[in-house]
Order: C-alpha cells, then sequence, then structure tokens
C-alpha cells in the first residue's frame, strides 16, 4: 500500500500485535483471583513513574478521581497521558508535576466551564508537552483497534488537516475504493482506570448509563484499575450477564472508593460538585493558589475519605445525590 | 410577539434552533448547540433526532446538560450506548446535522480549536479537537456556531483542526473525506452565512437586528460577499424565551 501522508506526532502506545500478544499470554491470569487492593496498594503495583495511561469516563463524568488525588499523593513524576477528553483528571494532575506529557484530542479545557488555567499555562510554558494531535474518535478507534488485536484502524476522519499532520496516523490509498483513507495506529496504554457503578471482587463489572469509551479502553489498556462505587456477589453479576461491560479476566485490580468520580459527576448516583470545579477553576489561577489546594485536599489528607470529609463529607453528597436524581 | 431585551445568546439560540429540520438528526456538542437542539425540539422540530458523542441516543433532555457525557444527555433516550456506536452511525451517514464552536475560522468554513501561535510554542493553548474533526468530517451539514471578530474570522488559521471545504470545490472529496457534506451555515452575534456552491466561499445571507454590512465586513479579517437581497433574521419570540428558561433556568448561558 502506497502511504500518502504520514502524521508527525509521537507514536505512543503501540506495540506490535504478536508482541502485544505473547504479552497477554504470559501476564493476564484467565482464572477467577480476588483483586481487591486499596487504592494506595493498587496505584503503587501498577502506575510506575514515565507509564503511559489512560483515564476512563468522560470529560468530567465518571472518572476515578479516587485513582487520581492518589497518583498525584505518590508524586509519580513523567506520566504520559491519553488526552481523550481528559478534563479534571488532567488538569490536575498537569497542575501537580505528574504528568509531562500528553497526546491531545480534547484537554486544557472544562467545557462550559471554560478552560483549565493550571494545565494552559503548564502547556504554554513547556512544563507539559503536547506530543502529538488527535480526535475523539481517533482516540476512540485507535483503542479498538488494540483491542482486536490488529495494528490500526482505518478511519475517514482527520483528512486534509493539521490534527492529521500532528498525530500519528498515516494515510494510504484504499485498495477497494482508491479512495484515500485514514490508518489511525493501535494505541495500548500501559494502564488504566475506569471507574464503574458496580463489580464483584473479580473484576466483573456493570456500568450505569453510557459506556463511553470504556468497553474498548477495557480491552486495549495492558493493566486495567477498576474503582467502584460498590463491590457485589458474583451472583449478582450472573444474574444479568448481559449487563458485564467488563469482564474480570481484564481486570489487574478491584478498588472499592464509593463517591470514588467526587467531583466529577456519577451517572444515575451523583452529581457534578459544582462548587468545588469552581474552587478549583479559581484557585488554579496562581502558581501559588494552585500548590494550596494540593495541599489541602490531597497532601494533608491520608486518604481519599479523608477527602470526602473536607469536601463536605455525608451532607454534601447527600446533596449531589438528590441533584443527580433532579429532586434538588 | 417579537421584544427587544433578549440577549445575544438567546437571538444565536433561536436562529441555530430554527435551521435544524423535524424529522433530521443531530450530532450535538456542549453549550449553545445544546440549547439551540433543545429549543428546536420543543418548537419547530419535535421528531428531532439529537445525538450526543459520549452515547446518549434520542434523549428527552430535561434541562441544560452541563457535560455532553452528562446523565442528562440520555434522559428518556432510546438508546445509552458509547461513543463507538455514535462514531460509527455518523461516518456512516446517519447524522444530517452537525453543531460546532470555533475559536478561528477561514473562508472555506476550516475550524481552529487547537492553537493560537505555533503548534510547538503556542500563544494560547486551546482544547484541541475534542469530537469536532469527526463531526465536521462525517456530518452532512455542518452549522457553526461562534463570536465573531476580524482575528476569528481569519484569512489564514494558525491550525486546521477540523475540516470545512479545505481549499475549495473537491477539496474534500480528493482529501478522502465523505463526498457531498461539509460546512452549511455559520452563526454569529452578527448575521448568518453560507457557503457558494461555485467556490465554497462564505457568503452573508442574513444580518440580525440592527448590524450593518459594513459592521460585517469590519469584523472579519477577510472580504465577505453579501446576498442580494440581505434578509434579517426574527428576533426571538415571547414564546422561544420563555421556553430558552425553561431549558436553562439557572441561565447558565442564555444571560451571557
Amino acid at each position: 500500500m502506497e502511504i500518502l501522508q504520514e502524521g508527525q506526532g509521537q507514536l505512543v502506545g503501540w506495540h506490535d500485535p504478536d508482541e502485544n500478544r505473547q504479552w497477554v499470554l504470559e501476564n493476564k491470569p484467565r482464572d477467577l483471583r480476588d483483586k481487591r487492593l486499596t487504592v494506595a496498594e493498587a496505584v503503587a503495583r501498577l502506575v510506575p513513574d514515565g507509564a503511559f495511561f489512560a483515564s476512563g469516563g468522560f470529560g468530567h463524568v465518571r472518572v476515578s478521581m479516587a485513582a487520581i488525588y492518589e497518583i498525584i499523593r505518590q508524586g509519580r513524576r513523567n506520566l504520559i497521558m491519553a488526552g481523550k477528553t481528559a478534563v479534571h483528571d488532567a488538569d490536575l494532575l498537569i497542575a501537580a508535576g505528574c504528568v509531562d506529557r500528553i497526546e491531545v484530542a480534547y484537554a486544557f479545557g472544562h467545557e462550559l466551564r471554560g478552560l483549565s488555567p493550571a494545565s494552559r499555562r503548564a502547556v504554554e510554558t513547556g512544563q507539559c508537552q503536547v506530543v502529538a494531535e488527535t480526535s475523539n474518535a481517533g482516540y476512540q478507534w485507535r483503542f479498538l483497534a488494540a483491542m482486536m488485536g490488529v495494528p490500526f484502524m482505518p478511519a475517514r476522519n482527520l483528512l486534509g488537516t493539521a490534527t492529521l499532520a500532528h498525530s500519528s496516523a498515516k494515510v494510504v490509498a484504499d485498495p477497494w475504493s482508491g479512495k484515500p483513507i485514514c490508518l489511525l495506529p493501535a494505541c495500548y496504554p500501559d494502564v488504566a482506570l475506569i471507574h464503574v457503578t458496580r463489580c464483584d471482587i473479580y473484576g466483573n463489572a456493570q456500568i450505569d448509563g453510557t459506556l463511553i469509551e470504556d468497553f474498548e479502553l477495557a480491552r486495549a489498556a495492558r493493566r486495567l484499575i477498576l474503582t467502584t462505587e460498590e463491590i457485589v456477589p458474583i451472583e449478582q453479576i450472573r444474574d444479568a450477564p448481559w449487563r458485564t461491560a467488563i469482564p474480570f479476566y481484564l481486570v489487574d485490580a478491584v478498588v472499592e472508593a464509593p463517591y470514588g468520580s467526587h467531583p466529577c459527576q456519577m451517572p444515575c448516583r451523583y452529581y457534578f460538585d459544582e462548587d468545588h470545579i469552581r474552587e478549583w477553576l479559581t484557585r488554579s489561577r496562581t502558581v501559588e493558589g494552585t500548590a494550596e489546594y494540593l495541599q489541602e485536599y490531597v497532601f494533608d489528607v491520608a486518604d481519599f475519605d479523608g477527602y470526602l470529609e473536607k469536601i463536605g463529607g455525608l451532607k454534601k453528597l447527600h446533596h449531589l445525590k438528590l441533584v443527580e436524581q433532579m429532586r434538588a | 410577539m417579537a421584544e427587544t431585551d433578549y440577549t445575544s445568546t438567546e437571538l444565536l439560540a433561536c436562529v441555530a434552533a430554527r435551521l435544524l429540520e423535524d424529522r433530521k438528526s443531530v450530532f450535538v456538542g456542549t453549550g449553545l448547540p445544546m440549547i439551540a437542539a433543545m429549543l428546536a425540539q420543543r418548537t419547530t422540530a419535535p421528531g428531532l433526532l439529537i445525538i450526543f458523542e459520549a452515547g446518549g441516543i434520542g434523549p428527552q433532555v430535561p434541562v441544560l446538560p452541563i457535560s455532553v457525557g452528562d446523565s442528562r444527555t440520555f434522559h428518556k433516550a432510546v438508546s445509552a450506548s458509547s461513543m463507538h456506536d455514535v462514531m460509527s452511525i455518523a461516518q456512516a451517514g446517519y447524522l444530517d446535522f452537525g453543531f460546532l464552536g470555533a475559536a478561528q475560522i477561514d473562508p472555506y468554513g476550516n475550524i481552529n480549536t487547537t492553537v493560537i501561535g505555533p503548534h510547538d510554542a503556542p500563544i494560547a493553548r486551546l482544547p484541541g479537537s475534542g469530537g469536532a474533526n469527526d463531526v465536521g468530517s462525517f456530518c452532512h451539514r455542518t452549522i457553526i456556531i461562534m463570536r465573531q471578530d476580524h482575528r476569528k474570522f481569519a484569512a489564514q488559521l494558525d491550525f486546521l483542526t477540523t475540516p470545512g471545504y479545505l481549499t475549495g470545490p473537491g477539496a474534500r472529496e480528493r482529501a478522502g473525506l465523505p463526498a457531498d457534506c461539509g460546512p452549511h451555515r455559520v452563526i454569529t452575534q452578527l448575521g448568518v452565512y453560507g457557503f457558494d456552491d461555485a467556490t465554497r466561499k462564505m457568503y452573508l445571507m442574513v444580518v440580525h437586528p440592527g448590524v450593518t454590512v459594513e459592521e460585517v465586513q469590519a469584523n472579519s479579517g477577510f472580504p465577505i460577499p453579501a446576498a442580494e437581497p440581505l434578509t434579517v433574521s426574527a428576533p426571538p419570540t415571547a414564546e422561544e424565551r420563555r421556553i430558552l428558561r425553561e431549558i436553562d433556568p439557572e441561565g447558565l448561558l442564555i444571560t451571557r
């Protein structure tokens, strides 16, 4: 196939499909094992310095914030992040100096709430580097290729744009139609962090609401940490197996983390904590304010439960539940 | 009955909503596009199929969602699926309209939402494509809503994030993009623009009440021909404004 164009972005997360099959063979057990860990243990074992990682959910929706705060607390460095509509998670990790490289579909913004002062500052001063550009479907289908064990996914987006020129995609002539087609390289994150509604101790997980990209991401990532609102018996999974979005053999750690998406939304459970997000966006306007926020909400609390107390505890969380149900 | 004390956002939302057609599908992003699609569904296009990129398909959106992944985007929906599903049906041709925002736009409707200044030494880093490149590549007709000034309407973009008509007639097809689609309208605080069939360049179709052609030209970095005769957009009606307040009761957007 003739290569018509090659994007100049850095190729992150790609593996030869046979190399990845071998890795899966050696590293992913097929038996049911109790995978429960604390979030501190899971991050310490599965998120090393320099890892390329992806966060599940979308924007401020169903994000594993319990794991994100723990990565900051443990002082990880030189992480590369999949900016697949990465919003609050990316902003905090870049601001805390954990992430210094990012491939961007969408980052540095908070949708309706405006742009991210801290992570924009990091990019504009060179503290965080954008290694490649892509689009949401571009990232999505990189995960799809990885999940399928094929080296790339053909797609009809990115064509004709600077987004493609700064991506890791290539353009070839489709051998059937002869038209130019974009090839998106497979993307296998070293580790993914996904927050789910419920799962059992082995990692069989159900997600209420839209799956967003997590069906594909869970199957593309080499290591997978699930944080979950609740752990349920495996019988509950077996009673409705069609509801399983993520089966156990993909999962490396199960962390029980109620309200683990705060201040982001957990569909059908609790709404965004707009007060807390606004506080972050206000304080992160300055370097000093950013450091003070992190000190107060991450380093000065022992763990995520301590953080939940600090943001207002049960009263606040109950209110967010009512807002989600449109009763407040 | 028309009123005169409406905000600029209310006008933009009404103009955008009136462009959507009943019994068609629309790919909706954060902010004004959500308001416009919700308003259309409650007025002229009750059969509008609203689709959000995180997987919300055919919802009856109760109040303005804050995010395109927000649970309000699949409230009473026919399906809560996935991005792969939504992007696939878009690529396969099921999406009639797509909404886009822009930090910069050029005469061919190409859009920048990535960076102001050089990519490796940004003056201002913006969020990037998000789903915009996909919407601009796949939807049959895209509608761009943005604030206009002489820098945002740019002869030359700092970065081409999302394809419009690229370099002119036939350029999208030569690049391999799906055939016969692209920018349909651009809506700004000053007027509504279309694209000339022969040149694929932007021209002024409609001005908003009180806006002059001179003002439009002064707020563009490239020359914009005006249609003859030029029409004037109808201001928001009392009914439209009432529904907008229902959609955005906290005034997150419509008060701007």
